[in-house]
């Protein structure tokens, strides 16, 4: 990429696109770390209309027989809401932050499969713009994000055809993005880097992308199967045909739970790099922080049924898969313990970076603690399809997730933009967040308690549960303004002049800090060679041999790109940027709007212009000829 | 810091003090009225001290770990690097695991006992899940009606027990309607019964029966709801159980068995209507409803012979009072407008077949 022309050639049907900045740049690019910058900026506006969507919710909630929504729009929005957090919010966001920093922290210069990297992106893109235009087209998906069979196969609306369809189309992309950071760890690491010198961060990337490869093909063949049941007429799981509506939970939550450990493993990642740098101290039981995210990895295959304790799978299955789920609590609680001794005695610094990240940690503390609850499978007999789910699994993947999505914008905004956000404004946000949070959500688990039920549009106010209701609404608007903060935060920061240097502001310890804030294209302007964990602060520290004691090394001696080297980047190669992934991506809503109105002409434009983008892709020389 | 959380103990303290204004909650899990409800709430109860206790050792570590070894201005020395301690973390494996081995004991126990069949004087009834409101048949031999071929004793939305009887609950799946267009259909999808102070829920799954028992142990009302997402108006599928006192049972048995009383004057008028088709081909109440003793049998609405009863309290997914009487004529005038959705037709009723029809609902005791 060094030589940056501003000349074209033609090759095959396309001019090559050779614009490295300015807004072309943007759709023809297939640098991870643009790639990262567009899933997140993308995750964060549904993020947006995801809250707005819950919002809504609560307010219809805020008093018994709520009218700002009939019982149709309802069930569209908590759908839509559902369906967004998990799909389109904290897949996405996670997969930004993978793409950014895994080729980063590995001391690669790309992913292994740039232009499938894009590819991922832009079907992602399409697939959410494909279930947000059900809004007009005749209705969203409403049959909730788990759209029970046969609910789903019978609704007379289009809105269990655009969740089939939707999601299959997120899913290519969720596949793609997964084999591709897989193969990047596992196959582009900086030399001297075993898969133990790898940051738990890395590590939690690569048991997420093997989790999706392994659980999407399920829901994936479920989604075909519900596709056929409601376009074509098959009954796989129409009970008044022989089909069984179990076979579809068995199917979905085989992938759901896994799934829930793709919603928050990523933040067991982001916990992991953000303390120690915060502490100055190191992670502590390295291993065993890595085999527990791996274990939770595997147990989460084998414990898909406590999602079912209430659909009668009799008390053998009961009992096995209440056992499961309390064996899985055991990695997880390996996890806090050590998280706790990273800290203990550490040198804490309260950033707004390690103030999300202790209080995600207490946040998802509450939720493994409900969650251990419904393991204890009779008292999951009352609790299941309640509020007190809905708090159980918002401390989850709102407290754990999204409290370490915060705490990772905090911590590597400086890294992607150069620029630090306000950490004033960051502690407010962190304040307000954690009490909106706690209002909206801790009141549920006493709502569930007293029978409020998931899914409902309305309650009678003989149930008596207006007055938590009332507080969990107005937490929601607290937490709504603490993410307005956030994107105050980030106008001013970008407002005001670039500062000079940023490059290892919070004197971390891995290898993305090790190049410049932003980094160059080409990431490193020489791979650093890796001789343990923690490479740059062991570059930056050396043990006092006299008293044992860490102390400075040598100015210039941690500094990534030396002197001798200056003028080496110059010699590397990096994939040029293509329109291909693009027009490949373009194909698929192309063919889900066609199987929707069964217009098959347009299923064959579609299937054509994938093609066509495959096709090109495929004959495209990987770098541009000019470009050598 | 301190300040702080003085402040947040203030605001919940609050936060619980403004609770204590609040109705008490009428689908409470934590109290349970009969012994299987009793049952989940003692695994409850000791598993969530425990987890008390957890919250209390992590969180009270996390936050004094976080003040105790805060940054100090000034500090510059880096503290010592541990990179962990082989016996903690076997440690710290070990005690959780023995913690939820100790959880499980019971909770097996547990689900192994609510399994157990029946006792061979349980009340069977079978439950049938339909869009969106409960349907309940007495399938014990000597709960037969007195008319017509014998059928067992049907009712809807307010299902009746004798205190202190074991009721053994068949869950069914149900539906399909009466056919006609897409958006009429009833269709048969999976519900969950629950009435939370009598008992845990279960799924109502098409293609399955499942088991509920359940008891109460004082004669009165609870109230339950479907608690699985079952398409539109899930959120408006409500339930009561109505426990009476023994005497009490037998008189509405005896009740129950009999069939319906041809009524005069006004409500005469609305049983003509209601059993003839309406006028201009507007329809007919009898494809869908049944009333013992007249020609209408259909099984597939709310069986309506005793619809006055005062044990029928509730009417529509019991989201109206039966006895209001503005509630219940703007349901026949428009049921989509009170409940979106509803698979009862809008028949476009004039007042006086709405008068009419109130009146002969209202005899139906």
């Amino acid at each position: 990429m060094a030589t940056v022309t501003t000349t074209a050639r033609r090759e095959g049907i396309l001019r090559r696109p050779m614009a490295m900045t300015g807004v072309r740049s943007w759709f023809t690019t297939i640098d991870h770390k643009k790639i990262g910058i567009l899933y997140g900026a993308t995750a964060f506006v549904f993020f947006v209309v995801g809250g707005v969507e819950a919002l809504l919710i609560r307010t219809q909630l805020a008093g018994p027989d709520g009218t700002l929504l009939n019982a149709d729009q309802y069930n569209e929005v908590f759908t839509m809401h559902g369906i967004t957090m998990i799909f389109l919010f904290v897949m996405p966001m996670a997969a930004a932050f993978f793409n950014y920093f895994i080729p980063l922290m590995i001391g690669a210069r790309d992913v292994a499969f740039p232009r499938l990297n894009a590819y991922s992106y832009w079907v992602f893109l399409f697939g959410g713009l494909f279930l947000y235009s059900s809004f007009f087209l005749g209705g969203a998906p409403n049959c909730g994000w788990f759209c029970y069979a046969p609910n789903s196969i019978f609704d007379p609306t289009i809105g269990p055809t655009f969740y089939a369809l939707g999601l299959i189309i997120t899913g290519i992309a969720s596949t793609a993005g997964a084999v591709n950071l897989a193969v990047t760890v596992i196959n582009m690491r900086a030399p001297g880097m075993s898969l133990f010198r790898v940051p738990v961060f890395v590590w939690m990337g690569l048991v997420v992308q093997l989790l999706l490869v392994f659980s999407l093909p399920i829901i994936t063949v479920a989604l075909f199967q519900l596709l056929f049941d409601r376009q074509f007429g098959t009954h796989f799981f129409d009970p008044t045909a022989g089909g069984d509506p179990i076979l579809w939970q068995h199917l979905f939550w085989l992938f759901g739970h896994p799934e829930v450990y793709v919603l928050i493993l990523p933040a067991f990642g982001i916990f992991s790099e953000v303390l120690p740098v915060f502490s100055r101290k190191p992670l502590f039981g390295y291993q065993f922080v890595v085999f527990s995210g791996i274990a939770i990895g595997f147990i989460g295959f084998g414990v898909w049924a406590h999602h079912m304790f209430a659909a009668g799978l009799g008390p053998v299955a009961n009992t096995a898969f209440g056992v499961s789920t309390a064996i899985i609590a055991v990695p997880t609680g390996v996890k806090i313990f050590n998280w706790m001794g990273t800290i203990y005695r550490g040198d804490i610094r309260p950033t707004s970076a390690m103030l999300f990240t202790l209080g995600g940690i207490m946040m998802f503390v509450i939720g493994g603690l409900s969650g251990v609850t419904h393991s204890i499978v009779p008292s999951d007999y009352q609790q299941t399809d309640t509020y007190y789910i809905v708090a159980h699994f918002h401390y989850v993947i709102f407290g754990g997730g999204v409290f370490a999505f915060f705490s990772a914008m905090f911590y590597w905004w400086p890294k992607v933009f150069g620029r630090l956000l306000n950490e004033r404004l960051g502690v407010i946000e962190f304040v307000l967040m954690t009490i909106g949070f706690n209002l909206t959500f801790g009141p549920m688990h006493i709502l569930g308690l007293q029978g409020m039920i998931r899914r409902t549009y309305t309650y009678p106010e003989s149930l008596g549960l207006t007055f938590w209701n009332q507080a969990a609404t107005v937490g929601a608007f607290l937490i709504a303004i603490s993410v307005l903060l956030f994107i105050v935060n980030v106008v001013i920061s970008h407002s005001k002049a670039k500062p000079a240097d940023v490059a290892d502001p919070w004197d971390a310890r891995t290898l993305e800090w090790m190049t410049t804030s932003p980094p160059p294209v080409h990431n490193f302007d020489e791979i650093p060679t890796v001789h343990a964990l923690d490479e740059f602060w062991h570059r930056k520290y050396v043990e006092d041999e006299r008293t044992g004691r860490l102390v400075p090394a040598q100015a210039g001696a941690a500094n990534g790109h030396d002197a001798d080297h200056a003028d080496g980047w110059q010699a590397i190669h990096l994939p040029s940027p293509s329109y291909w992934p693009l027009v490949a991506a373009l194909g698929m809503p192309v063919i889900a709007y066609g199987v929707l109105y069964s217009w098959w002409w347009l299923v064959g434009v579609g299937f054509a212009t994938a093609l066509i983008g495959f096709y090109g892709w495929a004959m495209e020389p990987s770098v541009s000829e000019e470009d050598g | 810091m301190r300040k702080r959380l003085l402040w947040a103990a203030a605001g919940i303290g609050l936060l619980l003090l403004l609770s204590g204004c609040a109705p008490e909650a009428t689908q409470d899990t934590l109290q349970p009225q009969g012994p299987y409800a009793e049952k989940l709430k003692d695994l409850f109860i000791p598993v969530f001290w425990v987890a008390v206790f957890v919250f209390i050792v992590v969180e009270g570590g996390i936050v004094w770990i976080a003040i105790r070894y805060r940054h100090r201005k000034g500090r510059e020395r880096i503290p010592a690097q541990v990179h962990g301690n082989t016996r903690l973390e076997i440690g710290w494996t070990i005690a959780p695991a023995l913690i939820l081995a100790g959880v499980m004991v019971p909770t097996v126990a547990t689900i192994w006992d609510l399994a157990r069949k029946p006792p061979d004087d349980a009340i069977n009834v079978t439950v049938r899940g339909l869009q969106w409101w409960w349907d309940f048949e007495y399938t014990d031999d000597d709960m037969r009606t007195s008319y017509g071929d014998g059928a067992s004793i049907r009712a809807a939305d307010v299902l009746v027990i004798p205190e202190d009887r074991v009721i053994y609950l068949s869950l069914e799946g149900a539906g399909g309607g009466i056919g006609g267009d897409a958006e009429a259909r009833d269709y048969m999808v999976i519900h969950s019964f629950w009435i939370p102070e009598l008992a845990g829920k279960q799924d109502v799954v098409p293609g399955r029966t499942n088991h509920i028992l359940m008891q109460a142990d004082h004669p009165g009302m609870y109230e339950g709801q479907c608690a699985e997402f079952c398409g539109l108006q899930h959120g408006r599928m409500l339930v009561r159980v109505r426990a009476l006192a023994a005497e009490d049972w037998e008189a509405w048995v005896e009740n129950q068995k009999q069939a319906s009383v041809a009524p005069t004057g006004l409500a005469r008028e609305g049983m003509d209507l209601f059993l003839e088709p309406l006028s201009d081909g507007r329809g007919s109440c009898v494809t869908c409803h049944a009333v013992g003793g007249t020609d209408a049998t259909a099984p597939a609405g709310p069986d309506l012979t005793h619809f006055a009863d005062p044990t029928h309290e509730c009417f529509a997914g019991c989201n109206w009072e039966t006895s209001d009487r503005d509630a219940l004529e703007a349901w026949l005038r428009n049921p989509d407008a009170v409940k979106l959705g509803s698979k009862m037709p809008d028949y476009h009723l004039s007042e006086d077949e709405i008068d009419a029809l109130v009146a002969y609902l209202y005899s139906l005791k």
